[in-house]
């Protein structure tokens, strides 16, 4: 059973986040990027059933800054290759990434076919498209997101696949392979790596790179302004140590009946 | 640009969506925008789901009935939705952004190399064209975004209109057939609903929810005491209960419960649109997170930025010195 998973960077939240000058785009160079959640969990979800079927596990991202260290964490995490696509770090949308991917993997040496490709069900900055979806049509082949759990069946021609609806309910499906899955959250969190096995890696491993072709232009939608959100209302700040805070908070609750 | 406006009228388990009466309140706005005649339809995919179109507040009722639609299925429905947008073409297709159309969301802008806008909070009328405001980044930023092609299909987030009232007069229903294949590569076989929890986190009146920002699993024993100390429970949004920190059935947001008690207490939650989604109804909210730009600041009532870590204890020792 071969497995590869299409991994991607997004900015970390938790930092602030600034608009560039044109008011039309995030600051890029003032962001952290950070590998996008869900994809984290693809792979987990792809090492679990390297770990239980066997196979190869392959991680596969478009270049783009600190890219590289999540593809070596990748290989000390147990994978067995890494692939960049190189693009001079264009930043692309979800849309353009999937119309690319779809080029680059059939033309990727010694890759296709594989049985699952797995990534992030969604990524905080799609906003023309959603990659594995968009993938899956273009390659031709079967999706489905929101997936919380995978098992294959012995001859890698079907999967039963777990996803996730409201309030804990999950649907189960049954998936005929070659898929590409959606994941939402792998059924254990992503396993750690210690920063000397990433190290490690980066000394004895190499990543792949394959050449990007020509950006295919599939964008239909302008951007007029990015903006902070307009908020509808804001909370009261309360402000003081957290002991005072917690007084203030106390009162509130006393008030209404709750403390 | 000419067309009608559409909304995917979801359904699931028999019930429809919250969300579908706020999208057909939002695709009557646009239609009447657009003018010259535009109509609002609602577009029903299901399998003997015919019943439910008396409930839809639009113009007209596309019905798809197949056996393949009982249940979500992204394949079948993709197949059927992109047949009846070629025949029908309209301007552009407003679809509920839940766990049941997500997937639909995704494929079918791809199948049809059509537009997709989506995360969309509000979509409006500008200059004849249709211009939506999506959220970005979790909702730390914005994006607004012109439609410069038909049909587009919009993924439109929870709450961006008021509900639609049931119409007095049921809408007249058009049944579309559709053919779909015998050999579906996608199959629907079974709910797994979840085991019952130690708690039902829907019937609290105080929950102390825990985020990220709680920072380890030992930490949510800080929690448990404020909880404790207030009559409540613990719940949490994704990231803590993808940790394996607490169990599924104590996550609130789109993939979990929907809550409304007297106070929900966010600690360490940043406030992302899918956790928002569950709690804003909630009588009383504070919030308390590091990041004073958190969304979470725009939902709740009382704020605080500051480290939950030091707060909780607080709280804890300040609901406990005044019930003595």
């Amino acid at each position: 059973m071969n497995i590869l998973v299409l991994m991607k960077m997004v900015p970390d939240i938790v930092e602030e986040l600034e608009i560039a000058p044109d008011g039309k785009s995030l600051d890029v160079e003032a962001v952290r990027p950070i590998v996008s959640e869900r994809d984290d969990h693809a792979l987990e979800q792809a090492l679990l059933l390297k770990d239980k079927y066997g196979g190869t596990v392959t991680v596969l991202a478009i270049e783009s800054r600190d890219v590289d260290e999540v593809l070596f964490t990748a290989l000390a995490k147990g994978v067995d290759r890494a692939i960049k696509v190189a693009t001079g770090e264009a930043i692309l949308t979800a849309a353009e990434a999937a119309a690319l991917l779809a080029r680059v993997l059939p033309a990727a040496p010694n890759l296709m076919p594989v049985q699952l490709i797995l990534t992030g069900c969604q990524a905080i900055d799609d906003l023309d498209g959603v990659v594995a979806p968009a993938l899956a049509e273009r390659l031709k082949l079967p999706y489905l997101g929101i997936v919380t759990g995978v098992e294959v069946e012995a001859d890698g021609s079907r999967a039963t696949v777990y996803k996730e609806y409201a309030g804990g309910t999950r649907g189960r499906y049954g998936v005929c392979l070659p898929a590409v899955l959606g994941v939402q959250a792998a059924p254990k969190p992503p396993r750690y790596v210690p920063v000397a096995k990433v190290r490690a890696a980066m000394k004895s491993r190499t990543l792949e790179t394959v050449e990007a072709p020509a950006k295919e232009e599939t964008s239909f939608l302008e951007i007029v302004a990015m903006t902070k959100p307009q908020e509808t209302g804001h909370a009261e700040m309360l402000e003081g140590s957290p002991e005072e805070v917690a007084s203030k908070v106390a009162e509130i609750l006393s008030s209404r009946g709750l403390a | 640009m000419a067309g009608n406006i559409w909304v995917l009228a979801e359904h699931w388990r028999g019930r429809l969506s919250d969300l579908t009466p706020e999208l057909l309140t939002l695709g009557r706005e646009l239609a009447g925008g657009l003018g010259g005649g535009t109509k609002l339809e609602a577009v029903l995919l299901g399998h003997g789901a015919q019943g439910l179109a008396a409930a839809l507040a639009a113009d007209g009722v596309l019905s798809v009935d197949h056996a393949a639609l009982a249940e979500p299925n992204p394949e079948a429905s993709c197949i059927a939705l992109a047949a009846l947008i070629e025949q029908r073409k309209p301007q552009a297709i407003l679809v509920p952004l839940s766990n049941v159309a997500a997937d639909l969301i995704g494929l079918l802008p791809a199948r049809l190399k059509i537009a997709l806008v989506n995360f969309c909070r509000d979509v409006r009328v500008v200059d004849g064209r249709l211009e939506a405001r999506c959220v970005l980044y979790g909702g730390k930023l914005e994006a607004t975004v012109t439609v410069a092609s038909a049909p587009a299909v919009i993924g439109v987030l929870p709450g961006s209109r008021p509900a639609s009232a049931a119409p007095s007069a049921a809408p007249p229903v058009t049944e579309v057939p559709v053919e779909l294949p015998g050999d579906l590569r996608v199959r629907f076989e079974a709910y797994v609903d979840p085991e019952p929890g130690d708690v039902d986190v829907t019937k609290q009146d105080v929950l102390v929810s825990v985020g990220r920002g709680i920072q380890t699993q030992d930490n949510i024993s800080l929690a448990e005491e404020l909880a404790e100390a207030l009559g409540g429970a613990v719940s949490a949004s994704r990231p803590v209960i993808d940790q394996g920190w607490l169990p599924l059935t104590r996550q609130v947001g789109k993939s979990g419960a929907t809550v409304k008690p007297k106070l929900y207490l966010a600690a360490g939650i940043s406030g992302a649109p899918e956790h928002v989604e569950g709690m804003k109804g909630a009588a009383l909210i504070v919030a308390v997170n590091t990041d004073p730009q958190a969304p979470i600041f725009s939902v709740a009532h009382y704020g605080y930025a500051g480290d939950v870590l030091e707060f909780l204890p607080a709280l804890t020792a300040a609901v406990k010195a005044r019930k003595a």
